[in-house]
């Protein structure tokens, strides 16, 4: 360990040395500080091999200092938590923290695939296009998994994610994005003036580019400047800063997206802390200064490990305290580079040569480079590397060519304003020709720029900017802002020659360093048409994956259009959209994953159930009771059977809660009714229920219920489990849109109420025990509904109803006293043997009796079809009745609702088996209808089913096939009326 | 999406529910033309690059219907009404 930290220079930096971190890469364990990301702590310890690249296996290294990484992507942490592809230069690092390099094998320093790299010429763009394309079979089981494994990059762990997410919403009036110079000057501004402020930045850091600034800002060190900030930002009440927040999309009204990483710096979330955090952060207004991305120069031999962006060296010397190299050089087409070496030079580091394309230079430049003793070669460029990691260069001047000798390469192209934020409302960038880089164009609304992003390339102007900016929004919204003072800082001119590509260099030359993207794969596509900018991005690939070039839009766009002849505004970028940075999964997903995907409603009797052994199952949103087994039963077809024999033999309880319950009051409700059933609801008496069928509009069923008259101007109504909300939904609908002149008022209370269905020829003796009054035949008649007590006073709904065939009752009461009622129910209906049942044997029994249900009620029938088809009355309108008439509707070849029964008594049914006539081949044409809903009836003692078929009703005795090519199954059945169990209704009427 | 719901306030539309169009009227169906007038009622949409009136439903709210102007090229909302006037029973 003697060579630990021994690239970290002995003072500066924003590093806290009395603070060790240690860490380990591929094994090897180092140390570094705090204030240190693990790329920094790397270069620290002369780490400067980091990974292979995507396709050619090529060794590389640290390109760059922020979130436009393109190479040094690791996977970090191991077991459940491994993460591949994490950038290294935004990796806080932590002490404990393990890295592996990524896509390489058997290592990082011998890569056996990286012979990938000798069959370069035949892996250009479009190769895997154009190579595997024969014989077509091989594509899924041959070519596809090899260029998985040869290509790629980390793996990701297989196993479940150990930490958790959440998501939350902010509000404010000002949000401001970016707490560089710009950004911490608006909020300061914004803040001042009593606006709400968020200020979100992606680093731990407040301050941007200040934190990488040798001068001095309003008579400090510049990163004093920006903590003095920051500081008083955080102690004002209105404002929140956000650290390690990175804002990744604009949405909709002033919406945007941001990514909290809470405890992405810690080996293990503190206690109910999560991992990170996903915030919807709705703004009245937002400043973007999300500052400027540095660009490289395309050259041959321009990824080698060594050859990094000259404002990542700047940041590398200045915030961390480390030497990228002990020898660096620049090539550079632009002033600012020049300034940073001049600053890293000053703080300790050693830069021997400066390359700039540029014949001509500031003499001043010239004078203070040559001062330090730096050798200047204008008018010249670089056009090959050498070296495992960099060794020396060959640069080409006027004069001829040279090697010189650098283990770093400082590279600058120039700087593109991060203006992606700006683009995700559908705006295009404008091209500014004075910087050669693009700004934004139109903004979403609410959104202004400010600073690098928007480009201004300076700190003092930046300063001022933000300031201007951060006021400016406060007072759109209407706060009064305070003069305000901006620190004084002499920006120098920015000069640059717009340069992108050294042609004719030696060895590869890449443009986009993360998909292996050449200069010559530029080349190829335009020779084969592909030129738009689009089709250049998904031919190639340039542009793609997690740095979503941020180093290579621009300069790959610029060398298609020297291609092409045309300038880089007409030949225009990519369109931006979200995510601005890669968002995890497990954010997006926040706590619903799992059991917690979506939250499940428990009925009344939840508990009651669970304690009778009830195997639940999730129906729609509800966890119900499906069936109660009991010791010794092998099956639950064994346990179904006995509760539907219970129940038809003696009674037998279920909760049926879940049905949807719909409370209407109005001196108008019956004609409302009316208007939604196809059945007339006008005449129904108080004290009385009765069974109706809703259409939608379009002439197709939508759900059916009973309702019931309680009072005259007093109605419940029930819809099924599935169909609750939409049914209410459309009630309100029909009221409030349709219909406003009716006085209905709707109330949704099916939380509010629990009901107990009771059935069996037992189950008045059950009631009897029960409710406080008469349940005679005569004081509660077939679709009788009467309100009351049960239980000694409390307040119940009685309705006499059945969906078995059996005598049936369902008891209604307030929610919170529905587990004591099933109890109540359970002990007054101990001598008849009482059985809880649950949804399966409601299922069975329904069948038997030949009721329809959400197999039938599939949105694709007819009243006609369910059989319903007198019911609906031909004196009123209602909703569908006009579309229902349709001849395709009314077609009388409709497939319509019949029972069937298994011609062999010994063959079990299937639901979804298709009929077909005998002898008619299985074809779609062919095809008479299907079977909805199968059945073992313990009644009749053999499979029954319920089913649609042409012409059903006058087919009544046929025998047809059920054929059911999924399970390689086919049968004789034959048709038969709907109704296995008592058709007459004597027992429900008993 | 942010709607201005006049009962609620400002919400996120993750709260509401879409029909369509609001400036259909649902058809006479005693009219000799009823079964046409029904057809385009349900089926026939106009899709206008520009201001659209649109029903939005406010089912994790006051559960009222609401007349919402959206211009469907930006998202932009610039009014949101109840379906039922004022002086209507509600």
């Amino acid at each position: 360990m003697s060579a630990t930290n021994r690239n970290r220079l002995s003072a500066g930096g924003l590093i806290d040395r009395n603070q060790t971190r240690g860490f380990s890469f591929d094994g090897t364990r180092h140390r570094g500080y705090a204030g240190d990301t693990l790329a920094s702590a790397l270069l620290a310890n002369g780490v400067r091999l980091v990974g292979r690249s995507f396709k050619y296996h090529r060794p590389r290294g640290i390109f760059s200092a922020g979130a436009e990484e393109p190479n040094a992507l690791v996977e970090l942490r191991t077991g459940a938590r491994r993460e591949p592809n994490t950038r290294a230069t935004v990796t806080e690092l932590y002490d404990g923290l393990e890295a592996t390099s990524q896509n390489r094998w058997p290592s990082l320093a011998l890569d056996a695939l990286s012979l990938n790299r000798f069959l370069a010429p035949f892996l250009g763009a479009g190769f895997y296009y154009k190579t595997f394309m024969w014989p077509a079979a091989f594509w899924e089981k041959v070519y596809e998994p090899i260029i998985r494994r040869a290509a790629g990059l980390g793996r990701a762990a297989l196993e479940e994610d150990p930490d958790h997410y959440e998501k939350a919403t902010a509000f404010c009036d000002v949000l401001v994005i970016g707490a560089g110079p710009a950004g911490l000057m608006a909020a300061l501004t914004a803040a001042r003036s009593g606006a709400r402020v968020i200020l979100a930045d992606e680093d731990f850091l407040p301050g941007g580019g200040l934190n990488a600034e040798a001068g001095d800002v309003d008579r400090q060190p510049a990163p004093a400047f920006a903590a003095g900030i920051a500081a008083e930002l955080a102690s004002l009440p209105n404002v929140r800063v956000m650290t390690r927040t990175s804002v990744f999309g604009v949405y909709d009204g002033g919406t945007y997206g941001a990514l909290e990483r809470v405890s992405d710096h810690l080996a293990v979330p503190a206690p109910f802390q999560p991992r990170q955090r996903l915030w919807r952060i709705v703004a009245r207004r937002a400043v973007l200064a999300a500052g400027a991305t540095e660009r490289p120069i395309v050259f041959g031999g321009n990824d080698r490990p060594g050859v990094m962006l000259a404002g990542a060296v700047g940041t590398y010397v200045q915030r961390h305290a480390v030497l990228p190299g002990r020898n660096i050089a620049l090539f550079a087409n632009n002033d600012g580079a020049w300034r940073d070496m001049l600053a890293a030079q000053a703080a300790g580091a050693h830069v021997e040569t400066i390359v700039d394309v540029r014949a001509e230079v500031a003499p001043e430049l010239i004078a203070a480079a040559q001062a330090k003793g730096i050798r200047v070669l204008k008018g010249a460029q670089v056009i090959a590397t050498h070296g495992r990691t960099l060794r020396s260069l060959e640069v080409a001047t006027a004069s001829g060519t040279e090697r010189i000798a650098a283990d770093t390469l400082a590279v600058s192209g120039g700087w593109s304003p991060c203006v992606h934020l700006t683009c995700h409302h559908g705006g295009k960038p404008a091209w500014n020709e004075d910087i050669a880089a693009f700004v934004p164009g139109t903004c979403p609304p609410g959104l202004s720029v400010a600073g690098a992003a928007k480009g201004i390339l300076g700190l003092g102007a930046c300063l001022r900017d933000g300031a201007e900016t951060g006021a400016e929004s406060a007072r759109a919204l209407g706060f009064t802002v305070p003069a305000h003072e901006v620190p004084e800082v002499a920006d120098a001119a920015f000069a640059l020659t717009p340069f992108w590509h050294v042609e004719g260099s030696k060895g590869a030359a890449f443009v986009d360093l993360q998909n292996d993207v050449t200069a010559k794969d530029v080349g190829i596509a335009h020779k084969e048409g592909f030129r738009s900018v689009e089709l250049l991005k998904r031919y190639t690939t340039l542009g793609m994956a997690t740095d979503q070039g941020r180093t290579s839009n621009v300069t790959g766009l610029a060398i298609m259009a020297s291609l092409t002849g045309a300038s880089i505004p007409e030949t225009g970028t990519t369109i931006f959209r979200p995510p601005y940075t890669p968002v995890s999964m497990g954010a997006l997903a926040g706590h619903h994953r799992g059991k917690d995907f979506r939250p499940v409603r428990l009925t009344p009797t939840h508990e009651w159930a669970r304690a009778q052994g009830a195997v639940f199952i999730e129906t729609g949103a509800w966890l119900r009771a499906q069936y109660f087994p009991r010791a010794g039963e092998k099956d639950w077809l064994e346990t179904v059977t006995r509760e539907v024999t219970a129940v038809r033999a003696s009674v037998g309880l279920i909760d049926v809660s879940t049905f949807g319950k719909i409370d209407l009051q109005g001196r108008d409700v019956g004609a409302f009714l009316d208007r939604v059933y196809i059945n007339g609801f006008a005449a129904l008496a108080v004290g009385k229920a009765r069974y109706g069928v809703m259409l939608r509009e379009d002439g197709l069923v939508m759900d059916d219920g009973t309702t019931a008259r309680l009072s005259p101007e007093h109605y419940v109504m029930t819809t099924t489990t599935a169909n609750a909300a939409k049914v209410f939904q459309h009630l309100e609908f029909c009221l409030q849109v349709l219909w406003p002149e009716l006085d209905v008022a709707l109330s949704s209370i099916s939380e509010q109420w629990a009901q107990i269905a009771i059935a069996g020829p037992r189950a008045r003796d059950v009631l009897a025990r029960v409710a406080d009054g008469d349940v005679s035949n005569a004081a509660l008649p077939f679709m009788g509904a009467v309100e009351g007590t049960v239980m000694d006073g409390v307040k119940a709904r009685l309705f006499r109803l059945s969906f078995s065939g059996e005598l049936g009752f369902e008891i209604a009461v307030p929610a919170r006293h529905g587990a004591a009622l099933a109890q109540a129910l359970m002990q007054a209906g101990e001598t008849f043997g009482i059985t809880p049942y649950g949804i399966e044997a409601l299922g069975v029994m329904r069948i038997e009796k030949g009721h329809v249900s959400g197999s039938e009620l599939s949105g694709q029938t007819t009243a006609g079809d369910l059989g319903f088809g007198r019911m609906a009355s031909t004196k009123k309108d209602y909703i569908g009745r006009t579309m229902a008439a349709r001849p395709g509707l009314a077609d009388p070849d409709r497939p319509a609702f019949v029972g069937f029964r298994p011609v062999d008594l010994s063959r079990r049914l299937r639901a979804g088996a298709h009929f077909l006539n005998r002898g008619a081949a299985p074809e779609t044409a062919n095809d008479q209808g299907y079977m909805t809903s199968v059945a073992y009836s313990p009644h009749l003692g053999h499979w029954i089913g319920l089913g649609l078929i042409t012409r059903g009703p006058e087919r009544l005795g046929e025998r047809v096939r059920a054929y059911d090519p999924v399970r390689g199954e086919e049968i004789e059945v034959e048709i038969c009326a709907p109704g296995f169990i008592d058709p007459e209704g004597v027992r429900l009427r008993g | 999406m942010r709607i201005p719901c006049p009962y609620c306030g400002e919400r996120d539309a993750h709260e509401f529910s879409y029909l369509g169009d609001a400036t259909l009227t649902r058809p006479d169906p005693a009219a000799a033309d009823a079964e046409q007038a029904f057809h385009d009622y349900v089926y026939l949409r106009d899709n206008p690059a520009g201001a659209h009136e649109e029903w939005w439903y406010h089912a994790n709210g006051c559960r009222q219907w609401l007349r919402v102007t959206r211009d469907t090229r930006t998202h932009a909302i610039s009014g949101a009404a109840p379906a039922r006037k004022s002086g209507e029973p509600a």
